[in-house]
């Protein structure tokens, strides 16, 4: 029997197709740790090696790759958040019930959707932290800071943008809230300083650009969602390559010089 | 190592050896595959799981329908926005809204062109960098955590303040006595000059606060600082503005509480 596994095992991987996929195998050499991460496309993102110290969670608190798995995490739940959701006024609301009562594990989708959330706005600002308190941004990742600020604003307006579509009392009032600001934008809002010397007027300034009308409304629901779902994430993708790149250009992970 | 002028006496060796170009230790590193994995696979297990139980056990906030007719008092922003909700107690909305929120984030950007101190690159350390560490505690830890707890606990209906041990009561009556800088205790007596409708107090009072002070200190510490000479002029300004904006949030605050001033200068296109 033994042996019949044995050559079972052999057939498996020794076979044009497992050998196809696994270009390695798994004997723990120094050579097989390397081919582990550089012949890996989901891994191939670290080094082969690192410095010692880059692993400690005291250096790093693993703030970065937490906003990244959340990063991750918000990308499959809002996918299938996506499955039930509307974004028209009149359905909006209606299926967040629907979500919440009659689909399998609907509101357990949306609670991590919303949880992971603001999750990953508090550990971005956690990674700023870390990264500023290390001097991390210093010479030669300066540009990786900038890139690491607009994805921190980007985090921010994904979450806001987001805030909205419940479209429940809660999410259009927020909203409300936040998107007045723009009425008051010097030059380009029609409450904002310099406001008549541009000719702004609310139907047609900042904040009406932002809102599609002149207050939150079915358009902004819309406008909001396509920011929020295809817009917004796309940005955050291909920046977040480059952040990720950058580590990698700029020498890896920041330590003692 | 150990080749103090003590020992070279002792060993009395003139023709040593030449000395041996120093050798760097090699960099002590690890592989990836398992160390770094491992942990960020244990990491990513924990954060799921902590997330899965958060998740069935407390369920995101579902309110009733949207409804434009009915305004919630009070209106909150989401909370990572609060700081700037609160700050428009203190300021106008182009200032609070639109203008501090983007010198914030600028701010942050030019810090890596402006922090031309080398050291302190890859490590915590205070003392080798405390003015830049002081100044981010500061505004993030202080300023910025400060705000967002104020909007998130202790604002009611009214946007009035409430201890968390008091009832909201939205009929709160507060008498708003706020007066602006020229019609304030013994500024009353210039009589609030202005020139094409501007106040020259305020005029006056931010443009030493922005300007004369900074310029000041400049002549007064570049000849004798080296780390003003290095920072230069330009970089200098760019800390100088972005600080002073950044103080001028607590001193507003200040001067609210303590002595009820709304505005410092009133013009007619915009306050502060």
């Amino acid at each position: 029997m033994f042996k019949h596994l044995k050559d079972l095992k052999k057939t498996i991987f020794e076979s044009q197709v497992w050998t196809a996929m696994f270009r390695h195998d798994y004997a723990d050499t120094p050579r097989n740790r390397t081919l582990q991460i550089m012949s890996n496309v989901w891994m191939h993102l670290h080094p082969p090696k690192i410095r010692r110290h880059a692993i400690r969670i005291r250096f790093t608190w693993c703030m970065g790759g937490i906003t990244f798995l959340l990063f991750l995490v918000l990308v499959v739940t809002g996918v299938v958040l996506m499955f039930y959701y509307r974004p028209v006024a009149e359905y909006a609301y209606a299926d967040m019930k629907y979500l919440q009562f009659d689909v399998p594990f609907g509101m357990l989708v949306r609670n991590m959707h919303r949880w992971a959330a603001h999750g990953m706005v508090l550990t971005v600002w956690l990674h700023m932290f870390r990264v500023f308190m290390t001097g991390s941004y210093k010479s030669p990742r300066e540009f990786n800071w900038v890139v690491g600020v607009i994805l921190l604003t980007l985090t921010l307006m994904l979450s806001f943008t987001g805030y909205l579509l419940p479209w429940d009392q809660l999410s259009i009032w927020a909203v409300t809230v936040g998107t007045n600001m723009a009425r008051a934008t010097p030059l380009l809002g029609h409450e904002g300083p310099f406001a008549q010397v541009v000719g702004v007027t609310p139907r047609y300034d900042a904040r009406a650009f932002l809102l599609g009308g002149t207050i939150v409304g079915p358009p902004t629901l819309l406008r909001f969602y396509v920011l929020h779902c295809i817009f917004l994430p796309i940005l955050a993708s291909i920046l977040m390559m480059v952040h990720f790149w950058r580590i990698r250009k700029d020498g890896g992970i920041s330590g003692p010089l | 190592m150990g080749e103090g002028p003590g020992r070279a006496a002792v060993a009395e060796k003139p023709k040593a050896a030449p000395p041996k170009p120093k050798i760097k230790p090699l960099e002590d590193k690890i592989h990836c595959w398992p160390y770094l994995v491992r942990s960020e696979f244990i990491c990513s297990v924990i954060i799921m799981a902590v997330l899965m139980v958060w998740s069935i056990a407390l369920n995101a906030p579902m309110e009733e329908p949207a409804n434009p007719t009915n305004t919630p008092n009070p209106s909150k922003a989401p909370w990572y926005f609060l700081g700037l909700q609160e700050m428009l107690v203190y300021f106008d909305p182009w200032m609070a809204g639109v203008v501090l929120p983007t010198l914030i984030i600028v701010g942050l950007m030019v810090i890596p062109f402006v922090d031309i101190n080398p050291k302190g690159n890859g490590y915590y350390t205070f003392v080798e960098r405390k003015f830049a560490v002081t100044m981010f505690l500061f505004g993030f830890l202080i300023l910025w955590t400060s705000l967002i707890v104020t909007g998130v606990f202790l604002r009611g209906p009214g946007w009035n303040l409430f201890w968390p041990w008091e009832v909201w009561d939205p009929h709160k009556v507060v008498a708003l006595t706020n007066v602006d800088l020229p019609y304030w205790g013994p500024f009353k007596l210039l009589g609030n000059p202005k020139i094409f409708g501007v106040e020259l107090l305020g005029l006056t009072i931010l443009a030493l606060y922005l300007v004369v002070l900074p310029v000041a200190f400049w002549f007064w510490k570049s000849k004798t600082s080296p780390v003003l000479q290095e920072l230069g002029p330009i970089r200098y300004g760019i800390v100088v503005f972005l600080f002073l904006t950044m103080i001028g949030l607590p001193i507003k605050v200040f001067l609210r509480i303590a002595f009820n001033i709304k505005y410092l200068w009133v013009t007619p296109w915009f306050n502060i």
